[in-house]
């Protein structure tokens, strides 16, 4: 019997409980929620990615996917609803050499954050936005977001939304984005991929990451997590290189993944000490 | 490089030394959003942090200049940002993370006419209840009143140094009038300048709790970068930062944030006392109303009437004991304000009836002429009008 052990005195370790606050599990997600998926593919580019994590921060706003900030072992920063990107601005200039992820949901980066989001996009800070979007708001029960997709139900819609969703990866790119991606949680490996790549690049990066809340958004809409995967599998066509003007969501039809745009511009730092005549 | 500390005797006005202040503080982080009549700050400041190795950024709004200034300072770096009426109210929820964070920085606030758009090119103090009560929920602050562009540079730098040694935002409750005068400055030579910088964390980076208090129930704060896997949340937090949805946690969170004030008041508590020994009549003022008291305290003992002032420096925590203390003994009290009775609420709070009290404000876009406050103090000593 050497060397032998019982199962039981073995305690698996997951290959990212090194980037988590096991202290802070159980996490607050619902079951077939999938902000956990694109918080691992998240985890697993950082440490593909970051050589020295303690060079590496993350900055949430408020909401389910903002609860993200909670569980990563890093400096870590649960801020005020929208203002993930003001706050990671500030963080950024004060550390130039950090890493700074900003990981939040579509209602807090695109509704109430909308306007930082854009401006950061336009000055190119250097920061890698995770977006997870589930097309409502999931914290808060289920109300339409600036992502809910028309005639969709939400507890603020009962009778189907009435407004046009925005179309993330166009604003991203008309902003002045440097990089922009679409994935979505079925697709965790080009998602790892795409987050790996957006943080070893310079400049304003976007990922805007589908994932489903079963809870609120797929209860009112007749789709179960597994529906939404499905969904996600017989729709999504990569079409790396799209136009972002080309990739509005459509779920009928079609749904565009890949990335988008990837281009090279000087960050607002390397633009501030040039034009102030530093190093 | 150029000189962060311009020491020399210079004109200028009272936001231009206001940054000058913020400067010598070792301010390396402005994130600014233009605003009468607090622009000046943003550009004096534009122009200024490039050369001493700091960072300007104009944001899309006053809700991101404060968010990036306190990302700033959980950058290590000491941050700062100015407004007024308008911006001041957009930055209301962020003041609130910055309290409950326990981030250090310093808002500075040009006071104009309001509410709304109001009066933007002219004075008033009529934020200074907002400045107390502007972000939900309960809190203590520290607010400071300078009444010359010479004392607002000196301030700004005691402002830092309060928000660095007891981690918190500052306010710099100024007004229009101190914000556009122009006047003689003198800037200390460095070496004279005290400034203070957050107690760095010591021992075992795996023990340490980002919240846990020391003896003067201020907690050490590293830097992100630092090593410290820190979380920083705005939601109710145990003393590892961790959020915890308890009435326990609750009330230990909140005993922390208002007990570090309470603890050291008598280090934050400054204020000026004119002619207040021998006083009947207690005129309690702060800021550019201030200055127009001193006056009035002149003319009333060049009639006899034995009138001092009590001018508060700090106005928030307010010093509630010394205004009962004075309460005991003297005949009365005015309060000199540009606005309709705020500060003057806390004067009638602690004097609670044991004497007179009256209010000298009115609704804001000038300065209170002297003869106003002598009026008012003639009529409380019952000499006449
Ligand atoms: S409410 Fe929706 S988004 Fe939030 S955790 Fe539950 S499933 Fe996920």
């Amino acid at each position: 019997m050497t060397g032998k052990k019982k199962q039981t005195d073995i305690t698996p370790a997951h290959p990212l409980d090194d980037l988590i606050r096991t202290d802070r599990i159980p996490h607050i997600w619902c079951p077939g929620c999938g902000i956990g998926t694109a918080f691992s593919a998240c985890l697993s580019a950082i440490k593909r990615s970051c050589e020295n994590l303690n060079n590496v921060s993350m900055v949430s706003g408020i909401g389910c996917s903002g609860r993200a900030a909670g569980y990563i072992k890093l400096d870590s920063f649960h801020t005020t609803h929208g203002r993930a990107i003001p706050f990671a601005t500030g963080l950024k200039l004060a550390k130039p050499d950090m890493n700074v992820i900003v990981f939040s949901g579509d209602g807090d980066l695109f509704a109430i954050g909308g306007n930082h989001f854009i401006h950061a996009a336009r000055r190119n800070m250097d920061l890698t936005v995770i977006c997870v979007n589930n097309l409502n708001y999931g914290m808060t029960g289920g109300q339409a977001a600036a992502t809910t997709p028309h005639k969709a139900k939400t507890t603020t819609s009962i009778s189907g939304n009435p407004e046009d969703p925005f179309n993330l990866p166009l604003l991203a790119y008309a902003a002045g984005a440097t990089y922009v991606a679409r994935w979505t949680i079925l697709h965790t490996r080009d998602l790892t991929e795409s987050i790996s790549e957006a943080l070893s690049r310079k400049g304003f990066s976007f990922i805007e990451v589908l994932a489903p809340c079963p809870i609120n958004y797929g209860r009112r809409n007749k789709e179960k997590s597994l529906d939404s995967l499905k969904l996600y599998q017989e729709k999504s066509i990569i079409k790396n290189g799209a136009d972002p003007a080309s990739v509005d969501l459509d779920f009928q039809n079609g749904i565009v993944l890949g990335t988008f745009v990837n281009r090279d511009k000087p960050t607002f730092y390397e633009k501030y000490k040039m034009i102030n005549g530093l190093d | 490089m150029s000189k962060a500390v311009l020491t020399g005797t210079h004109y200028m006005t009272g936001d231009e030394a206001c940054a000058e202040g913020a400067l010598a503080a070792g301010c390396r982080f402005f994130g600014g959003y233009p605003i009468t009549p607090a622009t000046e700050v943003a550009e004096h400041m534009s122009e200024r942090l490039p050369g001493v190795g700091g960072v300007f950024i104009q944001m899309e709004d006053e809700i991101a200049a404060i968010g990036s200034v306190l990302g700033a300072s959980w950058g290590g770096v000491k941050s700062m940002t100015a407004t007024s009426g308008p911006g001041f109210s957009l930055m209301m929820e962020n003041l609130g993370l910055g309290l409950v964070t326990e981030t250090p920085c310093v808002i500075v606030n040009v006071q104009r006419g309001g509410p709304s758009t109001g009066l933007p090119t002219q004075g008033a103090q009529a934020d200074m209840m907002q400045a107390r009560w502007g972000s939900h929920g309960d809190y203590e602050i520290i607010a400071l009143a300078p009444s010359s562009p010479q004392e607002i540079f000196h301030l700004t730098i005691t402002a830092f140094n309060l928000s660095e040694t007891y981690r918190l935002p500052v306010l710099i409750m100024t007004d229009e009038i101190v914000g556009h005068m122009s006047e003689k400055v003198t800037i200390p030579d460095e070496k004279t300048i005290v400034t203070v910088n957050r107690k760095a964390p010591k021992g075992r980076k795996d023990r340490f709790k980002l919240y846990q208090p020391g003896e003067d129930g201020v907690a050490p704060m590293p830097a992100a970068g630092d090593g410290y896997n820190v979380h920083v949340t705005g939601l109710t937090h145990d003393e590892r930062g961790y959020p915890v949805m308890t009435v326990d946690a609750q009330r230990e969170m909140m005993n922390r944030i208002t007990g570090k004030i309470h603890k050291n008041l008598s280090h934050i508590l400054l204020n000026e006392r004119f002619m207040l020994d021998d006083a009947d009549y207690v005129i309690v003022s702060y800021g550019v109303s201030s200055r127009t008291s001193y006056a009035a305290v002149e003319e009333l003992r060049a009639m006899g009437i034995r009138a001092g002032l009590f001018r508060l420096i700090t106005v928030w925590p307010f010093p509630g004991n010394a205004v009962k203390e004075l309460a005991e003994r003297v005949k009365g009290f005015v309060t000199v304000e540009i606005n309709l009775g705020q500060i003057h609420l806390e004067v009638e709070r602690h004097v609670a009836g044991k004497t007179a009290v009256k209010l000298v404000g009115h609704t804001g876009g000038t300065i209170i002429p002297p003869e106003d406050v002598v009026a008012a103090v003639k009529d409380i000593s019952g000499k006449g009008v």
